[in-house]
Formats: C-alpha cells, structure tokens, sequence
C-alpha cells in the first residue's frame, strides 16, 4: 500500500488533486469576500485539472507545469477549470481568479513535489512531499480562519444595513463616501458616549495593573526567595485559586456588591479586577524570581542591604522585563474582562468599553455599530500587542494557563 | 564541649525570614481570601437557602408625603397625608415608625392615637407589619399665616422611617431544595453532558489544532513573528468582540458564512448555526478551538524550540524520514507539556462560561453547568438554585485539580 503511494505518479495525482481543490476554494473564497461576487470551487473540475497539474509538475523541465498552468487558466475561463466563474462576474475579476487558481496550484505542487521521481520514491522524498504539502495547506488554514472574523468585523463597520442585507458577501469599500464610512464610529462616539468608556477602560485597566503589581512583587518574591512553612501549599493554592471559575464567586460578590451599594460604581470595580489578577501575575512573577541568579542578592545582603532594600535595589531592575510582560497580561486581562463588568455595571454613565458593547447587542440598534464597537475595543490591544509583542509572548506563556 | 554539625531546627535567622515572608504575603492573602474565600464560603451558605433575586433587597417601609385640600388662604383645612406600605409582598416587618417634621404655620388639629407631636416633630409607631400591609394617614391641619410666608412644604422636610425585618441571607431557615431542583430530573445529566462534551472536544480540538501550527512556525523564516503574532490573535482580542463577529459572520439571514454557502452549492438554504441542535453545540466547541488554539500553539512551540537539536541531527546520521522523526523523537518530548496542557485547559474550558453565553446564551443545547448557574439565579431569578449548581461546579474543580495536582508532581511544571 504504502509503497504503491509513494509511486510518484499517485503521490503526484493525490497531491495534485488536494493542493488544487484547496487552492480553488481559497481564491473562490477571498474573491467571493473581497468583490461579492460569485465564485465557487468544483470538485469534479479539481479532480481532473489537479490530477494533470500534478503530474505536469513533477521535476523536469519547467515548460511543462507553465503549459499546465496556461492550459488550467483557460479551462478556468470556459467555465470548466477547477474553479467556477459565474458569467456575471466582471471581466477582471474573472481573469485574476482564473490566473490565481491556476497560478498558485501550478507554483505550489511545483514546489511541493520538488525532488518526487515518477517512479518510486524512498520515504524521504514521499514523506518531505506530503510535509510541504501540509505546510502550505495549514499556513492557508490559519490564516483564513484567523483573518476572515476579523475582516467581516471591520468591514460590517463601514457598511450600512441596507448594503448588508442585500449582499451579506459584498465587503467591497466604497471610497466615495469619504469620511461617511465611519458613521457608525462616529454615531458611536457622539451618541453613545463611547468616548467615556474607552476612558473608563483605560483607567480601570491601568489601575488595575498597578495594584496587582504592588500586591504581587512582594507575594511572588516571598513565595520563591524566602524560606518559610506552607511555601508550598501557598504556591499550590495559588493556582487552585487562579481556577476558580469567575461565575462562581460573581454571583456571591454581585449579592454582596447590591446590598453594600458597590454595584454601579468605579470604586467597586476596581476592587474586584485586580483580585482575579492577583494570583495569576504572583504565579508569573515568583517563576521569573526563581530563575533570577540568588547570588546577586546574597552580595546585596552581605553588603549590608535589609532584604526590602534588596528587593527594591537588585530583583526589581533585573525583573524590569517580567514585570512588562506581567502588567501587558494583566492589561490585556482587565481590558477584555466581561463578566463581572457585566453583572456589576448597569448605569450607563459608568460602563467599561465590553460593557458598552454588550448594551449594543439589541434588535433596535444596527448591527455595523455593534461590530464598529467591537473594533474599538479590540484596535487598543491589538496594538499593544503587536508593538510589544515579545513581552506579550512571553507573558503568555507563562502565566495563561488560564483562558 | 557542644556535639559538632550542623545546626538543626529554624534558627533566629529562619525565624526573621518565615516572619518577613509572611509580612510580605499579608496583603494578597487579605485581599484574595475577601474576593475569593469569602464568596466561596458565600456560595455554600446561599445554595442552603431559599433566596430569590427579589430577596436581595430587603423589605422596607416605603413612605410618600404630601398635602391635600385647600391651602392657598388663612384658615384653610387642610390635610398632611403619609401613604405608607411595605415594600415586601411575602415577608412582615416589625416595629414600623416612623418621624417627621410638621412645617411651621400649620396647626395640628387632631392626632392619630399612635402618633405624638411633640413641638414640631411628629412621632408615630405602626407596630408590626404584615406582607403587603398599606396605610394612609390623615392629619388635619389649618393653614396659618407664618405657612403662606415660608413657603416650606411638608414634603420638603423628609420623614424618616424605622422598621426591622428578618433578611432571608442570615436568618436560620435552611432548605435543599435547591439541591433537590439541581439534581432533579433529566435536565442535570443533559447539562453535564453538553457540558463535558464541550471541555473534552474543545480542549482536545484545540490541542491538536495547536500542534498543527506549531509545527508550522518551528522553522526560522522571514515574516514569522508576524505570523506567530498574527495566530494569537484570537487570543487576545476581547472575548465580546470575537464573539459577535462570529455572531455576524454566521448569521442565517444575513451572515457572509452562509451566502457564501449557499452561493458555492454546499447548502440550499441558509443553516442557523447557533440555533439548531446539536449544530450549536458543535458550533461553540469550534469557537472554543478557535479562539484557544494560540494557547497551546505557543505552549508546545516553546517546548519544542528547547527540544535538543542534537538528537534529530542523530536520527539524521541514521537514515530516520521526516515522520519516524516526528513520531519517536518529538511525539515523546511534547507528550509531557501536552498531557499537562489538556488538564489545565480542561478545567478551564468546563469553567468557561462567556463564550458559550455570549454566542447562544445556552439556548439550543448548549447550556453548560456554567450558563446554568446565569440561568438559574437571573434568568429564573432563584440565587438559591443558582449558588447550589456554583457548588457542583466547585465539588467538580477539587476532583480535577486533585488528579492535576498528583499529576504535576510526576510530571514537569509549567
């Protein structure tokens, strides 16, 4: 079985056949969401074309994959090729699908089958095909699935609802209407007072950062330097504590919050959030102090510093770059946080941007402001993130074991 | 002469350390043990008593104040009226009185026998209350001159009133009935069901999903880090507005996801994705796939970038293809990091709770113990039934970070 697979000729045809149906589906898609138009992948055409293509591309003289490719474009045109063109497509949009379909599966499975002989093939060649096959289809992949939520979020922003009921796939931009576009941002910032809640996360997360930090250094910098009994059922209980549901203790903190009257106010806020980061940065933070060297601050005691001078003058310098990579994670944590927002805040005047967007989430209001929303929170992290996306990196792999 | 060797027990030193540690440790064991030991503790006293959203609030004498008849001219009667009630429809409040400043220029002219007036300050003592008791008092009055001149209004001086009631939170009724309505029926076993299904497929999707892109990005190539960065983030954008971009992407009427179905011919009709069973269900374990995929893409990543380059060079040497390379040597070094990554995001993904309300609010099978516990204090309005399922939950976190912790000593951390 396995050798009668690794006969380049099937090797050739199978690949062929799978790279070419995905790569019809990937421009049947993108165009499908970047023109509105209609283009769909055919199964039947991409088992014919695919098998062809496939064994044109084997090693061997370049003409052939071009011909191949040359021979799929214009099979695309005729209606007939791996990917299906509606006739009311324009005459661009037709010849750039045509030339991309055929394009992209002619260069992949050129290179996917690079050192693939004919006949047979020993495992390495077989086996290196089939990875570089994979690797093309999962870059594909993850990013199509990565990509597209975002895209329709941002572009739903910029549409109005007629446009969007009357062609759900139609994200092209009108340029025309100049600033018009971002009327939902606009309306978003002006009536629904938007401008507030993003003021309000801002502080409430950055608020919520330092006092995590003031309460975490000197917890996380016991737990992992000194010595002392239940060391270890306290970093244990940490993370017990870290997985303790949020809905469970919001349903006994909302109880206590509408009788003390803290529902509906700042101040209550803030005392909640950085208690749900607390033990997530101390478990980050005692990680990074064990693996900071004991003997610079031994040095720093024999010389005569108490251990809070130490503390101040030694581990918190050379921490400087967890310390970033903790206050990002918990940014990123109170920024995002919606549950608690949610359950605690219902005066309008006091929302969290999340909060605000939740308030979004009904029949009377258009549902690009909603997405226009949904962009406004997400552009502030997304830019943190990308601009210091190596401290985030590392912030998230260590302390996100929660989710 | 003293025994030779190293000194034994917490000399004065190790005493001073433990002390600082502990000084050090104080404000975060205050400060969690109020947000999180406290409404643990909540949790267990609630889910034995029958409260009821409604509950929240106690009872209280609710008191409006105004005067009726002519008052425009000297010698005018008029009447002061309170109309009182008790707030609660179920439950009796005692003692209720209440006080009250009478407006100068206004001469009482006869009292209620339970009240006293004593200068301007008026007394009254109602007694007990039963639920929903309502009473109005008239006192007449006959309007002076001093009255028409200060302008002062009786419902300008504010009436304060006193009553105690028995609150449902700390009195001694204990019932298990909302254990009993938990555990009642069908319904519980469906949660739990729809609940472990969405933990087991999601954790385990979005596991192998993670794999898949890690052993993508375990190369150096240009634009890498722009790829990494790129597939966090489903991660770390808001949960609310991933969630309702999904909402709009596969929306039945109008949602991209299915126009572009229908128009490829996968699907005649539009499908209503969060809306059918058992659709919805699988819907949100893709979502939870989706959106923590990154989790474990950069957990099994880091593993496998300190993974010894040395053994594969070796393998190499011996003729090993691609796949043996992966099954014998890197299976078996990522096999720690992914067994402890399936139990942390396993606990997390039974104790989600936004995503699945945020997509479907538990509707069309998708309620999980999580959105139960929403669903039965808020929606149902019974705290009681809610705190108990609360507690389920918790009993189900011990029994897994019981095994985790086992677990964790034989395995490597994190």
């Amino acid at each position: 079985m396995m050798v009668f697979l690794r006969r380049g000729s099937v090797t050739a045809i199978l690949i062929g056949v799978l790279w070419t149906f995905v790569i019809a589906t990937t421009v049947a898609v993108s165009l499908s969401f970047a023109t509105g138009e209609a283009f769909r992948p055919s199964l039947f055409g991409s088992l014919i074309w695919g098998a062809g293509l496939g064994l044109a591309c084997l090693p061997g003289p370049r003409w052939k994959p071009m011909l191949a490719g040359l021979t799929v474009v214009i099979a695309c045109l005729l209606g007939v090729g791996p990917m299906v063109i509606a006739d009311t497509v324009s005459v661009f949009s037709t010849l750039v699908g045509a030339l991309a379909a055929a394009g992209f599966s002619a260069l992949g499975l050129w290179m996917i089958l690079d050192d693939v002989v004919f006949g047979a093939n020993n495992r390495h060649a077989f086996e290196a095909a089939v990875i570089r096959f994979c690797t093309g289809f999962g870059y594909i992949f993850f990013t199509a699935i990565v990509v597209i939520p975002f895209y329709v979020m941002v572009l739903t922003s910029l549409k109005n609802q007629s446009e969007l009921i009357q062609n759900p796939l139609d994200f092209s931009i009108d340029l025309s209407k100049g600033t018009d576009l971002f009327r939902s941002y606009n309306e978003l910032f002006v009536k629904f007072n938007f401008g507030e809640y993003l003021l309000n996360s801002f502080a409430i997360s950055v608020l919520t950062v330092i006092i995590t930090l003031l309460f975490a250094v000197p917890g996380a910098y016991a737990v992992a330097r000194l010595r002392f009994r239940g060391q270890v059922m306290f970093s244990r209980s940490i993370l017990l504590i870290y997985m303790v549901p949020m809905i469970v203790l919001a349903l006994p903190i909302y109880i206590a919050y509408s009788m003390t009257g803290l529902r509906n106010t700042m101040t209550g806020i803030i005392m909640i959030y950085p208690v749900t980061t607390i033990p997530v940065a101390l478990y980050m933070l005692q990680g990074y102090f064990r693996g900071l060297p004991a003997e610079v601050e031994e040095a720093g005691l024999m010389d005569g510093l108490s251990r809070l001078r130490v503390i101040w003058k030694i581990t918190l310098p050379l921490s400087l770059p967890a310390m970033a990579s903790v206050s990002l994670y918990v940014f990123m944590i109170a920024w995002n946080e919606f549950l608690l927002a949610f359950m605690l805040l219902d005066d309008p005047s006091k929302f969290t941007l999340t909060r605000g967007i939740a308030s979004l989430n009904s029949s009377e209001i258009p549902r690009q402001h909603l997405m226009a929303g949904s962009v406004i929170a997400t552009v502030p992290i997304m830019i943190i993130f990308l601009g210091l996306e190596r401290f985030m990196t590392k912030g998230l792999t260590a302390g996100s074991v929660k989710g | 002469m003293a025994p030779l060797g190293p000194p034994v027990g917490t000399g004065p030193l190790g005493k001073r350390e433990a002390r600082l540690a502990w000084g050090l440790l104080t404000p975060t064991i205050f400060s969690v043990s109020m947000v999180v030991i406290l409404p643990l503790l909540a949790i267990f006293w609630i889910s034995v008593k029958p409260v009821e959203l409604a509950d929240l609030r106690a009872p209280e004498v609710v008191l409006r104040e105004d005067i009726r008849g002519d008052y425009t001219a000297v010698g005018d009667n008029a009447n002061i009226r309170y109309r009182l009630r008790n707030s609660s429809q179920d439950q009796v409040i005692t003692g209720v009185t209440f006080t009250d400043t009478v407006p100068a220029g206004l001469a009482v002219q006869s009292l209620d026998p339970r009240c006293t007036l004593d200068g301007r300050a008026l007394f009254c003592d109602l007694g007990d209350w039963e639920p929903a008791t309502r009473e109005t008092l008239l006192i007449p009055v006959v309007v002076e001159q001093a009255y028409l001149d200060n302008g002062l209004r009786p419902q300008d001086s504010s009436a304060e009133t006193t009553g105690t009631s028995s609150n449902i939170l700390t009195n001694a009724t204990f019932t298990f009935d909302n254990f009993k309505r938990v555990f009642n029926g069908d319904e519980f076993f469906g949660v739990l069901g729809v609940t472990l299904f969405y933990a087991v497929f999601g954790t385990i999707g979005a596991l192998l999903v993670g794999l898949f892109a890690a052993l993508l990005l375990n190369k150096t190539f240009r634009g890498q880090g722009i790829l990494r960065g790129l597939y966090l983030f489903p991660y770390v954008s808001p949960i609310i507005a991933v969630a309702f971009a999904w909402l709009i992407l596969f929306d039945p009427f109008s949602g991209s996801a299915n126009a572009l179905l229908v128009q490829m011919g996968v699907t005649p009709t539009a499908i209503n994705f969060f809306g059918e069973r058992p659709l919805a269900l699988i819907m949100v374990t893709i979502f939870e796939i989706w959106r923590y995929f990154p989790l474990s893409f950069l957990f099994i990543l880091a593993r496998m970038q300190s993974i010894d380059t040395d053994m594969y060079e070796a393998a190499d040497m011996d003729g090993a293809s691609p796949f043996q390379k992966f099954w014998y040597l890197s299976v078996p070094q990522l096999l720690g990091i992914l067994s402890v990554l399936f139990l942390l995001r396993f606990i997390w993904t039974f104790n989600k709770f936004d995503d699945i309300f945020l997509l479907t609010g538990g509707n069309a099978g998708t309620r999980t113990l999580t959105v139960n516990v929403y669903e039965q204090a808020f929606a149902i309005s019974n705290i009681g039934a809610g705190a108990a399922v609360a507690v389920v939950i918790f009993g189900c976190l011990l029994l897994f970070s019981a095994f985790f912790f086992r677990f964790m000593s034989q395995e490597e951390g994190l």
